[in-house]
């Protein structure tokens, strides 16, 4: 399972080596370009900025009052049960509703636990395999108009549901 | 749904911290969590910033357009009903490809673009069509590839090796993105046979 690792370090080099390579090819205007493209990235981080500051507040305050042990402790039981870490379950029922409190979560387990222990790595792959759910419900239903959604939920949480297994299963064989 | 979810959080943690006395901690997290959010965007700046610099790079050196091309065979299989050469056939691809390399800011206009179209092909009824369903569920078992973000996010917080989950974030997505696939191909097939029975 090492070579899965190894992989992952050819990955972006290789994407880097590819795309400017096929550029260089093409003559285009490699440097243009990238600026061009930088500073829209520049703008996404921007406008992410104000709500990240208001969601990593609103957590700060929740786990420095000690409530998020509360909550994993009261789910252990459960979450034993489905040898799922507790620590865990909040981000994954929140990242269903709001990416970004999903995120202000996931800081919090690096936080505490470093994003290479167990904790860590398996929350970044579960939260790679998945998008929020009810929020591009939302926001995709309302620009067609459309009220009734039919079996786009079941859907979705079946897709989340077996990404969260497979996450389980791949960190436990990859890094373990 | 935000607004509550947030106004709930503050309130929560500040009662427990009230009641579990260490609410000077309580006080403390806000200033420096609001720190933490801007440290971290620096971080993400200069991440970010890269990967759409190389992005576009490779939309203009028509890699996202040989991509487009690629993907219609896929669009075929997921839409079935969807009119040949209509638009929409674009759209989807778009949404699909920049969801694919990352772009979540360039997908979600196309995704919408594809809704309206979509809205138009289902005669503007207030039920979601198959096509929407699918088109939906697709996007939501997330077909990134890359999860540029959460390496930032683990570079910044100390991580050895932060792009080391990469095969495996891949490896989950799909799988996350073949389930909601199966299920939505076993929906629009069960959903044809009931109108049929009608």
């Amino acid at each position: 399972m090492n070579f899965i690792i190894y992989i992952s370090d050819y990955i972006m080099p290789f994407i880097f080596f590819y795309v400017i390579g096929l550029g260089l090819l093409t003559k285009t205007p490699i440097f243009d370009e990238f600026i061009k493209g930088a500073k829209e990235g520049f703008k996404v981080v921007f406008d992410i900025l104000p709500t990240l500051i208001g969601l990593m507040v609103a957590i700060g305050i929740l786990r420095a009052s000690g409530a998020l042990d509360l909550l994993s402790n009261l789910l252990k039981p459960l979450t034993d049960l489905l040898h799922f870490p507790s620590e865990l379950l909040p981000i994954v029922l929140v990242k269903m509703f709001s990416s970004s409190a999903a995120t202000s979560l996931l800081l919090d387990i690096y936080k505490e636990y470093g994003p290479d222990s167990y904790l860590g790595r398996l929350i970044s792959i579960i939260l790679s395999s998945t998008e929020t759910i009810f929020y591009t419900m939302a926001v995709y239903f309302t620009a067609a108009g459309v009220k009734k959604t039919r079996y786009t939920l079941a859907g979705a949480l079946v897709a989340t549901l077996a990404g969260t297994i497979a996450s389980v299963i791949i960190t436990n064989l990859v890094f373990y | 749904m935000l607004n509550y979810l947030w106004g709930f959080m503050i309130i929560i943690g500040i009662v427990v911290g009230a009641l579990k006395g260490n609410i000077s901690e309580v006080g403390n997290a806000t200033i420096n969590s609001s720190k933490e959010a801007v440290s971290l965007c620096i971080t993400m700046l200069g991440i970010m910033a890269m990967w759409t610099g190389m992005m576009q790079v490779a939309k203009k050196c028509g890699l996202v357009a040989s991509f487009t091309r690629a993907l219609r065979p896929v669009i075929r299989f997921l839409f079935p009903d969807l009119p040949k050469d209509h638009v929409v056939n674009e759209y989807i691809a778009s949404n699909m490809i920049a969801n694919i390399l990352g772009l979540g800011w360039a997908a979600t206009p196309m995704g919408l673009m594809a809704m309206k179209e979509l809205k138009k092909l289902n005669q503007d009824r207030e039920i979601a069509s198959c096509d929407m369903c699918t088109l939906l569920i697709v996007n939501i078992s997330s077909l990134q590839l890359i999860p540029v973000n959460i390496i930032a996010y683990r570079s910044q917080y100390g991580s050895a090796n932060p792009a080391e989950i990469l095969m495996s974030g891949i490896v989950a997505t799909s799988i996350s993105t073949l389930a909601g696939v199966i299920f939505a191909v076993a929906a629009r097939k069960i959903s044809h046979i009931k109108n049929r029975r009608r």
